[in-house]
């Protein structure tokens, strides 16, 4: 499937996987963040049963202390 | 456009700030300087000696409450901007109550859990109000990373989304001050569209 990654076209063998495995597939480790798919704000205790399938939107905003 | 007509367009709106740390306190004087209806700004903090070498605030001042200060140094610019301070920390029950009418929300903390709490909050109660963070503004130099994302029509990120203040890292007047005013200048975009 191909899936935009903050407004990256990537492409992956899977049909569809959770949050939680795209995180670990692209080491995306760093735990302050937000997740959106397709606009919609994913919270962190749905990252195991919520999954990316063909042609979503997922944008990634990582969230860094300072201000 | 002249800016008597741009200011007369923004006194018809009312803007929130959440946090008047570095990013609040300097988006909310450039916010006031453009001629912003209201601005709600919120935050819990006493002035400390360390928040001078960023945070808009005086010597005179330290000890005192971050939002009374602020909204004291709004009024010595001569703004015309109504200043709605509280002087409160902000949880996911009354964000929604304390920025209600607000046509577009800034997130000027520093800690990270508290902008992704705000953020959550925003986007799951307030859906469709825009939502303007500040993430990645730490150290010096490096001008060209600092930049604007557009994530949709709510939620728009200002800074370099890369570096996080530490102890060789710190918060500094230059970066967060372009963060904070890059902040302001898409608020009045926004605000420039309605």
């Amino acid at each position: 499937m191909k899936i935009l990654l903050n407004n990256r076209e990537e492409e992956f063998d899977k049909e569809s996987f959770s949050i939680n495995e795209l995180l670990i597939l692209k080491k995306l480790s760093f735990k302050m963040r937000i997740i959106k798919i397709n606009g919609t704000l994913v919270q962190k205790d749905s990252y195991d049963n919520t999954y990316i399938k063909d042609s979503d939107n997922v944008q990634i905003l990582y969230l860094m202390s300072g201000g | 456009m002249k800016f008597s007509e741009i200011k007369s367009h923004l006194a018809k709106f009312r803007v929130g700030i959440a946090g008047a740390g570095g990013l609040g306190s300097n988006c909310a004087m450039a916010l006031a300087r453009s001629g912003i209806g209201t601005l709600v700004i919120s935050d819990f903090d006493l002035i400390v000696e360390a928040n001078l070498n960023r945070q808009f605030y005086f010597a005179n001042q330290i000890g005192m409450k971050k939002t009374l200060a602020l909204k004291e140094n709004i009024e010595r610019t001569g703004s015309a901007t109504r200043v709605i301070a509280n002087q409160i920390e902000l949880n996911p029950d009354n964000i929604p109550l304390i920025f209600s009418g607000c046509e577009v929300i800034v997130e000027a903390f520093d800690m990270a859990d508290m902008k992704e709490m705000l953020i959550e909050t925003v986007l799951i109660r307030m859906p469709g109000i825009p939502l303007i963070i500040g993430s990645g503004m730490a150290g010096w130099g490096k001008n060209e990373y600092i930049k604007c994302r557009k994530i949709d029509d709510q939620l728009f990120v200002c800074g370099d989304e890369t570096t996080e203040v530490s102890e060789d890292l710190p918060p500094m007047a230059p970066r967060v001050g372009i963060v904070a005013n890059m902040q302001a200048n898409l608020v009045i975009e926004i605000l420039m569209k309605k």
